[in-house]
């Protein structure tokens, strides 16, 4: 989708962690009121809604905590790729001009733990879940193993990434994890899944964010400083791709669907990887980062050994990734991770990301990836 | 003695004397596995020849799992203090796929990428009639089969 002609005015957050007794809708309306605010409408001007959640399952019901007012409300589901889902359906209700102003709103409140289920819901067969191989953990864990044999990355670069994720997430006053933890102690923590230690993992959590899009012609009403969505790809796995929940796969190999949303995104923009000012990828663990960063185009295959090393990716350096933390530092709440990154970047592109403000930033990306093997990409800019 | 019998049927050949894994073949020469008995090919859908992959191949990555997986759906005859951690790799077979499953080594120190791996059915639990269920794992080949195990014991 080429989506220069929608603008986000408004963004919101409820931030991630740990509500007990506050439900997920009550969250997200939080978002949204952020979001409003920030647009400076309310709620009768939002001509359309799209309403992500993984646990909560009408959460286009949110409506009843913010008016009453017949709005077309959607849910919308794509796994860890739900947020970039919710922002990509309100941008196009916008461009086929069936609303002027249209919000997106993810929220979602998991319980404590690996996220658990029956393989069925997955097309998988009971025996799969039973013998214990229904974890998509289980695939990040290999995933970068077989990474780091092949392009010799080792385990200091993963904690690396886990210790910068934490400074981020120390310097984010919502962050949800906000004290730093060193490389050393990152290594020393349990091993979940060989090589991956507890420390390198995002855990599922609670909360919300909310982002709202109007036509890019209308946007100085309400903004000084709107924010172009330049780009919104999705892919699902191809025949060959190494992805999550398989009990098996070919041998020849093709790429992830990180690539190949990747290239579509930069190409629908007419931008590259370095005309990116602030990056935000999946982290679900210090190892997907990793391997992100070379599936985005950001560096080749091995480099991220010596970027990490020379701290590129921190906040100060040429590749600034998750500025606030990340997955992280702030858990996932599964419907509403993707708008978090979206938060992040518009905060980043409007000059108000306080501390971890990147001087002059002018394009911002953000990728997802979960299951059953879909990617997305959202670019923006000024 | 308990009846042993497979976890899931059509999953692999036994009691055998040589066990192996069972996957759908299409007319395109595509293996599906776990074996399913049809597939769309080029937009018609056509029934899969069951064929039998190897025995032996090679590990392509692995990982562990620490602690318990949820139950359901892990059934495990454990308990979260008596969980036993274990492995988990993909073994590629060689012109066929690869194949994901636990391996009998737990310990990461001892399995290492490009590893020989042989297939082994071993008991994992018992089903609702009490009897024991059978599954698939990989040994590294330098390992003695569990007793008991592959040729299944009536």
């Amino acid at each position: 989708m080429a989506s220069s002609d929608v603008a986000i005015i408004g963004v919101g957050l409820h931030p991630f962690g740990r509500y007990p007794g506050k439900s997920a809708l009550e969250m997200g309306e939080d978002a949204v009121y952020e979001a409003m605010t920030d647009a400076g409408i309310e709620w009768s001007q939002v001509q359309a809604l799209y309403a992500g959640s993984m646990e909560v399952k009408n959460p286009e019901a949110i409506v009843g905590l913010l008016g009453l007012t017949g709005v077309p409300g959607r849910a919308v589901f794509t796994g860890c790729a739900t947020g970039a889902t919710s922002l990509y359906s309100a941008a196009t209700a916008v461009r086929l001009g069936d609303a002027d102003i249209a919000i997106a709103v993810g929220l979602d409140k998991h319980p404590r733990g690996a996220f658990s289920d029956h393989p069925s819901v997955s097309g998988l067969p009971g025996w799969y879940g039973e013998l214990g191989l229904f974890l998509t953990t289980h695939f990040f864990g290999m995933k970068i193993q077989r990474y780091m044999h092949d392009h010799d990355i080792s385990p200091m670069t993963l904690a690396r990434v886990a210790a910068k994720s934490f400074r981020n997430g120390a310097a984010t006053p919502y962050a949800w994890r906000r004290t730093p933890i060193g490389e050393d102690e990152v290594l020393a923590s349990p091993v979940l899944n060989h090589p991956l230690t507890q420390y390198m993992y995002c855990g599922p959590n609670e909360g919300a964010a909310a982002a709202i899009v109007c036509r890019a012609d209308l946007a100085h009403r309400f903004t000084d400083t709107p924010v172009y969505l330049r780009a919104s790809t999705l892919r699902s796995r191809r025949e060959g791709a190494f992805e999550l929940l398989s009990p098996s796969f070919p041998l020849e190999s093709a790429p992830s669907p990180t690539v190949d949303a990747s290239r579509e995104a930069f190409e629908v923009a007419g931008l590259g990887p370095g005309d990116v000012d602030v990056i935000q990828l999946q982290d679900t663990d210090a190892g997907s980062e990793i391997i992100h960063m070379a599936e985005n185009g950001f560096c080749a295959d091995g480099e991220q050994e010596e970027l990490l090393a020379a701290g590129d990716t921190e906040i100060t350096g040429r590749l600034p990734i998750n500025t606030d933390g990340g997955l992280i530092a702030n858990g996932e709440p599964v419907g509403a991770s993707g708008l978090r990154q979206v938060y992040e970047l518009v905060n980043q592109l409007r000059g108000r990301a306080g501390d971890r403000q990147i001087d002059g930033a002018r394009v911002g990306y953000a990728h997802l990836y979960g299951a059953p093997g879909t990617a997305a990409i959202t670019i923006l800019s000024t | 003695m308990t009846a042993q019998v497979p976890i899931a049927d059509d999953l692999f050949t036994w009691p055998a004397d040589r066990p192996a894994l069972v996957a759908g073949r299409s007319s395109d020469g595509r293996l599906v596995f776990p074996y399913r008995t049809h597939r769309i090919v080029g937009g018609v859908r056509e029934a899969l020849e069951r064929v039998e992959l190897p025995r032996r191949g090679t590990l392509w990555a692995f990982t562990t799992q620490v602690f318990r997986p949820p139950a359901p759906p892990y059934a495990g005859e454990d308990d979260a203090s008596t969980f036993e951690p274990f492995a988990v790799g993909y073994v590629e077979l060689p012109g066929a796929l690869r194949v994901e499953a636990r391996l009998t080594e737990a310990d990461p120190a001892k399995l290492r990428i490009g590893q020989e791996l042989e297939l082994r059915i071993v008991p994992f639990g018992h089903d609702a009639e009490g009897n024991q269920t059978m599954t698939y794992a990989f040994s590294p080949v330098d390992e003695q089969p569990t007793e008991g195990a592959d040729r299944g014991q009536q």
